[in-house]
């Protein structure tokens, strides 16, 4: 090939190379950056003075006083909207025509400012305040100024939504300017400020997410987490040496070496399945699903590459070592505990925490075995024999199957943003730790 | 293959009472350590060593010469057993260790092992301190207590003419030595154990020349307390530190004698030829 050809293909292979990462890159913030963002809503926030009053109530914070003059100031804002819907609820006359749309103005002043004053109390928590976020409470607003009626005029097509302006269907009446009012005022009925709400992690939840953080669930992960590794991390070692140092070549050897691999890329749900039928219901290592019982299922998962990714570091030790304890008497368990296994430290140590990483964040298999949508947090011996709230499948719960999803979207990024910063934490120890051992080995 | 005659019996007969150098004189060699009679060791077929016959005097330095793959390493590495570790190596023929035969059934291996220590060709301390690399024997033995442990450490570190240069970093990684510091680290660790026996496979032959000079200086040293036996490339350097010398070729041995003598009357044609450099 002549020189100015091999040039140019070495600049454009070159040239793809850093396309290719460059794209990498792109696709990583594309994906990360809406996450980051949106999860990071649940922390920092507009919270309005319904905030501040859950806050009171259910976690005992905040100076009481100062909640309860603006609680004063707020309901003083809010009264104009009690009496005007009062005032026309008096009137007899027209109490048929405007029925059903009064209760429908009604049910959207109580979802964007909480129950009446003279409504009894509602049974659920999220019925008894208002919004407690002003970004919510915008959307309630338009719920409240608008309602959803089909365009179908097009007969060739699906029905289209359109806004129509509920001060229309009370045109002419004492409540028609009310819609304006509220519009107008309602940052004085909220009183909406700038909150940053880091407990949001380490607080319980109240009424399936509606108010308060995910610490069951980030606990729960944490538990779920730890004991898998617990679990995984002695039993992976102890198989890595016995393959690495005792085993030798044999027939039945290498059988176990393939099913080790094929292990390996077992599709996750089929772990969580196995861990069904064999941890709770063949061994009833608990009476139903509990944090034991995920903690092994996720163990049996990881296994495989603690495994695999340990034996590849307790290989890549010198030989030479190994010799030199041997030769000064140790035996071979003590050689591959005192010399193999402290200088092959930093790979198997990567192996575990990336396998944390793994069971930080797989769905599957808990979700028969150990994963609840709601709970408190557990006491440590509590995981002997309950079930938790984790951070993945809460994230999977909240999106598919919470009755009130788009009320609470911000409690899901925030689960999806800790999920993924716990990963990544895990992963950044895994790097540093590594670091810092390989450079104190190396001396 | 030259016959049992070149045995120590024989050599003592060559050379009554005389010094060769400061200290012989109190050399036991009436009483070999080793002795090896009719030993092979096989590489599954493979003969690598072939009916080797001599014996070996207490408080020597006996050097194994030869050519590349003549089996010098495979006959060092069968006296502490270190061939175990090869997979489908096997031995014949008696090899013994004062007296006991090293592949006897019932051989405690540690205790061989702690009798006879062993410097490898390229240094290899493990990635610990400096105090930890000659510590592990004696802590691996059952030397206790804090004090004790640091006597031997010093004093293996001492003769092995290292603790000079060590004695203000003992906590230092061992791996932040020279490679000549590290030669001698590993042989202080060694020594540790208070082997009998030191086998040397080719300790020079990663160092440069002012550090093999020095480890030269120290199997001088040692030479007395211990029974040296060392594989070498070198043939200087087989000259310069051994009292006898073994010249192996193709698994057999050729010649086996004093220095001097296979260095400047060498008897067999192989021996001559090798040495002037006419092959290896």
């Amino acid at each position: 090939m002549r020189l100015p050809t091999r040039k140019l293909l070495d600049r454009s292979f070159s040239g793809l190379g850093v396309f290719s990462i460059l794209l990498m890159a792109a696709a990583l913030i594309i994906l990360l950056g809406p996450i980051f963002v949106r999860g990071f809503g649940a922390f920092v926030f507009r919270g309005t003075v319904e905030y501040r009053r859950v806050m009171r109530d259910k976690f005992g914070r905040g100076d009481r006083a100062a909640i309860a003059q603006e609680v004063a100031a707020a309901t003083a804002a809010r009264q104009n909207v009690y009496d005007a819907i009062a005032e026309f609820e008096a009137d007899r006359s027209r109490r048929r025509e405007y029925r059903s749309a009064l209760r429908e103005l009604k049910d959207a002043v109580r979802a964007l400012l909480g129950p009446f004053p003279d409504d009894p109390r509602p049974a659920l928590l999220r019925d008894q305040y208002g919004q407690t976020r002003w970004d919510r409470a915008r959307a309630k607003l338009h719920d409240l100024l608008y309602r959803v009626e089909y365009d179908y005029s097009d007969e060739t097509r699906m029905g289209v939504p359109l806004d129509v302006p509920r001060a229309n269907d009370f045109k002419g009446t004492s409540l028609e300017p009310l819609f304006g009012y509220i519009e107008q005022n309602l940052e004085q009925m909220l009183r909406p400020r700038l909150t940053v709400y880091w407990r949001f992690l380490f607080d319980e939840s109240y009424d399936a997410h509606f108010f308060g953080g995910i610490w069951p669930a980030v606990l729960g992960t944490l538990y779920l987490t730890l004991g898998a590794m617990l679990i995984a991390a002695p039993l992976g070692i102890v198989a890595a040496i016995y393959l690495a140092e005792y085993a030798g070549e044999g027939r039945l050897i290498s059988v176990l070496r393939t099913c080790i691999s094929t292990l390996a890329g077992v599709p996750s749900i089929v772990f969580g399945l196995f861990g069904l039928a064999f941890f709770v219901n063949s061994l009833h290592v608990s009476g139903s699903k509990s944090v034991l019982a995920g903690s092994l299922t996720l163990a049996v998962l990881v296994l495989p590459t603690v495994i695999r990714a340990s034996e590849e570091a307790i290989r890549a030790v010198p030989q030479t070592y190994k010799e030199a304890a041997l030769s000064l008497g140790a035996s071979r368990w003590h050689t591959a505990i005192s010399v193999i296994l402290p200088a092959a430290i930093p790979g198997v140590l990567t192996s575990i925490i990336i396998s944390m990483g793994r069971a930080a964040g797989e769905t599957a298999p808990i979700m028969f075995t150990a994963a609840v949508s709601l709970g408190k947090p557990l006491k440590l011996w509590e995981t002997l024999s309950q079930p938790t709230p984790a951070l993945p499948w809460n994230i999977y719960n909240l999106c598919t199957e919470h009755a009130a999803v788009d009320e609470i979207r911000h409690v899901q990024y925030g689960m999806v943003l800790t999920l993924i910063v716990l990963v990544l934490l895990l992963n950044i120890t895994a790097i540093v730790l590594r670091a810092r051992i390989s450079k104190k080995l190396r001396g | 293959m030259n016959d049992r005659s070149v045995n120590m019996t024989g050599v003592v007969a060559d050379r009554p009472g005389q010094d060769r150098r400061p200290g012989a004189g109190e050399i036991d060699v009436g009483k070999p350590i080793l002795t090896a009679e009719e030993f092979s060791v096989f590489y599954g077929d493979n003969e690598a060593v072939r009916e080797v016959a001599l014996d070996i005097a207490a408080r020597q330095v006996t050097a194994i010469i030869g050519p590349s793959g003549c089996g010098k390493s495979t006959f060092l590495r069968a006296i502490n057993r270190m061939n175990d570790l090869i997979p489908g190596c096997r031995t014949s023929g008696v090899l013994a260790l004062a007296g006991q035969d090293v592949n006897a059934p019932g051989v405690d291996v540690v205790a061989l092992r702690k009798a006879v220590g062993m410097v490898f060709q390229k240094p290899n301390p493990f990635p610990k301190s400096v105090f930890d690399n000659v510590a592990y024997g004696p802590r691996l033995h059952g030397v206790g207590g804090r004090g004790r442990l640091a006597e031997v450490v010093e004093d293996s570190l001492v003769r092995a003419a290292l603790w000079e240069e060590v004695k203000d970093r003992l906590q230092d990684n061992a791996l932040g030595l020279s490679g000549g510091q590290q030669q001698r680290l590993c042989i202080a660790r060694a020594l540790a154990v208070q082997p009998r026996v030191l086998l040397m496979d080719e300790p020079c032959s990663a160092l440069d020349p002012r550090s093999t000079a020095r480890i030269e200086d120290l199997i001088g040293e040692l030479r007395g307390d211990y029974t040296i036996v060392i594989v070498t490339h070198n043939m200087q350097q087989a000259a310069r530190v051994s009292d006898m010398t073994a010249f192996l070729y193709e698994g057999r041995l050729v010649e086996f004698g004093l220095t001097d003598q296979v260095f400047t009357k060498p008897r067999e044609k192989e021996t001559e030829d090798y040495i002037t450099g006419r092959f290896g």
